[in-house]
């Protein structure tokens, strides 16, 4: 087979993701009803009837990085939505009130899934939208976890809503709750979850890393839109495997030299995604540890409802300073880390101010330096790529010095 | 053998022609920034008050918001790395550096050997810059220049509550309309803009020695607002505008060194 021709996971990660847009179509076109849901929702339980799901905040990525989201802000602020609001939501009220999008369009739902695990701003999103749409919302209230470990009263309410979740699912389709079907559903989603979090894990101790951490923004896709589907699981097997040859051989799929290893805090800038990786492989940066792509590593056992809600109640924004401290302090050991630059992301207020005591604390335990950046996930007029790449280059100065001293300051400052 | 540094901010251009990595031969400021004639024409009084040519040069090192569209240079330094260097080559025993330039700030944590390591930045809001005392000095009809001696005659500074340029601008305008005199009103905007540095100044570390550089601290409304919103002394070198060129110079030296 010639080598252009060949199956690689990001080709068939790609398509993957385009095929779940198109599938949402072919159901629309057929009276099938399709939802719009938020990232970490349990997809599960819409998965095992059946029913295609879209994810705005995918949407609002992709045509971020293709320079649309300004168009489709404007639309939604002219209407009256703040600036403040998250920069995703406006981009998907845009959307709507644009009629559709031209790099990456949606067709408009049936019914909303939203979990409230990642943000609490979804729920008014999504409120919004039912109200608009005159469409069902299924809601699923992540209790938010200010005690450590999530509590069993906590594990019950989840449990209790997603029971209520099939219940409205069931008018919504007209068909009849499958536990098995559910069972099947939970089985592909945790082993898709397990090599997720496999194929992350891969860098640690390996020099160079087998891929550019970046990479993983890309890969996520289907992580976060297909997560329910066996495809996904061969996509991540042949994933694993390429990284797994590639550490056999020495190699990386990284075309920029490893200089350095760090740790990336937040959401990626989508508008500037290019410049950003550019701007790294200048500076011989490489993405090694993030805790983002982890909110998709969702791990339990086969049939156990209380594990599900366990890990969907875990996720990073859903525990306190403590936990979240220790979530980076392990992403920084698991990639070998030298530094961490955090994103001052204006959309996510919920990731962002908690950020100047977070990276403290992270500091203090790991003695890393760091640096910050202002920017938005998908609002491109809060990034400056002179701010950005001076404060880069500062944070890649401390690291060689750093690292010419033996990995530390001269004192202990 | 000589080296130069040189610093293209967003306002000012500056150059240092150092001679074997310890003596300043000449210094120069031209009031343009990168983007303008600024860049060469700092290069040029260099070389003609040094009375050197541009082959003289065994290295030249750039930093400032104007550093990498700036041809010709051995090497680019960020400014917070020549800020560092600078600094602790005037003053030896250098802890915190405190830089207020044009359109950001910075506060530098440096280790004992003068080596930079850890900072923090403003955020993308440029309000206790620089370009933030540029507007209040002209709606106050008044030179940027002598905002520090202006203030210093102040009895009873306002309170400006506004961080944001566009706010703080209107609250000066309703003092002025009240008819609060000048030097009460320039307090008043030096003690928000210490305010503001001292906050990100904290979050780095505050290590003694303390000292202040920038274009902005050749003003001591400013310089004596921050000692106060600190609670430490704060030193001003007489380079002060100079130090991130200086730096550059050094690094220059270093390099052809290494």
């Amino acid at each position: 087979m010639a080598e252009e021709n060949k199956i690689t996971a990001m080709k068939m990660i790609n398509g993957l993701l385009a095929k779940s847009y198109k599938e949402a179509w072919e159901a629309k076109e057929k009276g099938i009803p399709v939802g719009w849901s938020t990232s970490v929702f349990p997809q599960e339980i819409v998965e095992c009837f059946g029913l295609p799901l879209l994810y705005p905040e995918n949407q609002a990525a992709g045509v971020a990085a293709k320079k649309e989201s300004l168009s489709l802000q404007e639309k939604a602020e002219s209407r009256g939505y703040s600036i403040d609001l998250c920069a995703y939501a406006r981009t998907n009220f845009g959307l709507l009130e644009n009629g559709g999008s031209e790099n990456l369009n949606m067709p408009k739902p049936d019914f909303v899934c939203c979990c409230n695990n990642i943000c609490n701003e979804v729920i008014k999103w999504y409120e919004s939208l039912a109200r608009e749409l005159n469409i069902p919302l299924i809601m699923i209230d992540a209790a938010y976890n200010n005690s450590g470990e999530v509590s069993q009263s906590r594990i019950d309410y989840f449990v209790e809503q997603f029971k209520e979740a099939a219940n409205q699912l069931e008018k919504i389709s007209g068909k009849k709750f499958d536990p098995k079907k559910l069972e099947e559903v939970m089985a592909i989603s945790s082993e898709n979850g397990k090599l997720w979090k496999e194929s992350m894990s891969l860098s640690k101790d390996v020099y160079p890393a087998p891929m550019n951490g970046f990479d993983l923004f890309s890969y996520m896709a289907v992580i976060v839109c297909y997560r329910g589907k066996k495809e996904t699981t061969e996509a991540f097997k042949l994933l694993i495997s390429e990284l797994k040859e590639h550490i056999k051989n020495g190699t990386t799929s990284n075309r920029c030299e490893e200089k350095y290893r760090i740790m990336m805090e937040g959401i990626p800038c989508w508008p500037y995604i290019g410049y950003k990786m550019k701007s790294f492989g200048k500076y011989g940066v490489n993405m090694t540890g993030s805790v983002y792509p982890h909110a998709w590593a969702l791990v339990y056992e086969k049939n156990d409802l209380d594990g599900l809600a366990r890990a969907y109640c875990s996720m990073f924004n859903n525990v306190d300073l403590n936990k979240m401290t220790d979530y980076r302090v392990n992403a920084l050991k698991d990639g070998n880390c030298e530094g961490v630059f955090y994103h001052m992301n204006r959309s996510c207020k919920l990731m962002s101010f908690i950020q100047y005591q977070m990276a403290r604390e992270v500091h203090e335990k790991t003695g890393l330096p760091y640096a910050s950046f202002d920017g938005d996930q998908a609002d491109p007029r809060a990034f400056s790529d002179a701010q950005f790449e001076t404060r880069l280059q500062g944070l890649v100065e401390v690291m060689e010095h750093q690292k010419e001293n033996g990995g530390k300051a001269d004192d202990n400052n | 053998m000589y080296t130069m540094g040189l610093d293209f901010g967003s306002t000012a251009s500056k150059g240092v022609v150092l001679k074997d990595g310890k003596e300043i031969v000449c210094t120069a400021i031209i009031t343009s920034g990168t983007g303008t004639s600024g860049p060469e024409r700092v290069k040029e009084k260099l070389l003609t008050e040094s009375n050197l040519l541009e082959s003289d040069m065994e290295a030249v090192v750039v930093t400032g918001y104007g550093r990498m569209t700036y041809q010709g240079a051995k090497k680019q330094i960020s400014e917070l790395s020549c800020h560092a260097k600078g600094v602790h080559f005037l003053v030896p025993d250098v802890g915190t550096v405190i830089d207020i330039g044009g359109q950001d700030i910075k506060a530098l944590l440096l280790d004992k050997n003068g080596n930079l390591s850890n900072f923090v930045m403003n955020d993308k809001c440029a309000a206790g810059t620089g370009r933030f005392l540029d507007v209040m000095a002209g709606v106050l009809e008044t030179e940027v220049s002598m905002l520090g001696e202006i203030s210093m005659m102040s009895k009873s500074p306002v309170n400006i509550s506004s961080t944001c340029t566009v706010f703080a601008e209107s609250e000066v305008i309703s003092h002025l309309s009240a008819g609060v005199n000048k030097e009460d009103i320039i307090a008043g905007i030096h003690i928000s803009v210490a305010g503001r540095v001292a906050a990100l100044a904290k979050r780095v570390g505050i290590k003694d020695k303390v000292v202040m550089v920038g274009g902005v601290a050749k003003n001591i409304g400013v310089v004596k607002a921050m000692e106060d919103a600190l609670g430490k002394n704060i030193e001003v070198p007489k380079l002060a505008q100079l130090t991130g060129a200086l730096g550059a110079a050094l690094f220059a030296f270093e390099a052809l060194n290494k």
